[in-house]
């Protein structure tokens, strides 16, 4: 397999998070994930950008957002940054607690942990950066942890 | 890309054919548009087809569950059937699979919402 980065800038439309949803599965297909793995890794990325147009730069259409992706061999790191408000990952309500278990929102980030490896979530000032990575035969032991 | 969704009514329960993508945007609206519909002319026992249904992100599980219990607290109820393996799966992992009425069989579907 041949290292490969490739970076994509949006524009912080609903239309442009199709697109990296797209280029996300076509990329995971790439890099050796079977269909069923490349599908997680597309929903990951269509919840990370969602989170970048929609809380990061809350639509606002001069801030974009970027979506990099690193083909490393063994695994595909992908990152999502934006330029707006920062998350905190601390706060998020679990969405299998009992109270929130039939709210309508809050599952997003909860998705990209369950579907990808590791994930990462950098406070920038400002915006936020998620990164997430998959390796193509499995996760690693301890790999399922999560650091800020 | 796009989400469709038609009606049918078997036994007094409204089934509902959707097909395509349930995500932010679109197909959200669609679903809690026909939903409101629904139940605006009185139709209380709803069945959501979802047999043809490609995808799925947390917007649309969010709209699923709005559905459910907008309908349940509306007095009626709804069901799901025909789950692909991907939407089974998201609603296993967000421990929805328990919450939701889930059928397999159209015919026994229909009769499991009683008279």
């Amino acid at each position: 397999m041949t290292a490969m980065q490739v970076s994509y800038t949006y524009h912080s439309t609903l239309e442009s998070v199709n697109q990296a949803e797209e280029v996300a599965t076509r990329l995971a297909v790439k890099a050796g994930f079977d269909e069923e793995e490349a599908g997680h890794i597309s929903i990951a990325v269509r919840e990370a950008s969602v989170n970048a147009v929609v809380h990061g730069n809350a639509y606002d259409a001069s801030r974009n957002y970027t979506v990099s992706f690193e083909n490393a061999g063994d695994k595909l790191i992908i990152a999502v940054t934006d330029h707006g408000r920062g998350l905190d990952p601390s706060a998020l309500p679990d969405p299998l607690a009992p109270e929130n278990l039939l709210k309508q929102s809050g599952r997003g980030i909860f998705l990209i942990r369950a579907f990808m490896d590791e994930v990462r979530i950098r406070s920038l000032e400002p915006g936020t950066e998620i990164t997430m990575i998959k390796h193509v035969h499995g996760p690693k032991a301890g790999d399922k942890e999560e650091s800020k | 890309m796009t989400m469709k969704a038609s009606t049918r009514q078997i036994d007094g329960v409204t089934v509902v054919d959707l097909s395509g993508r349930i995500t932010l945007g679109e197909g959200s609206v669609v679903l809690r548009d026909v939903v409101r519909d629904l139940l605006a002319k009185g139709n209380k026992k709803i069945l959501l087809n979802l047999g043809d249904v490609t995808y799925i992100d947390s917007s649309g599980i969010g709209e699923l569950v709005s559905a459910f219990t907008t309908v349940r607290n509306g007095g009626g109820d709804l069901k799901l059937l025909n789950l692909t393996k991907k939407v089974h799966d998201l609603l296993q992992i967000t421990k929805l699979y328990t919450v939701f009425d889930i059928k397999d069989d159209e015919a026994a579907a229909v009769a499991s919402f009683g008279k």
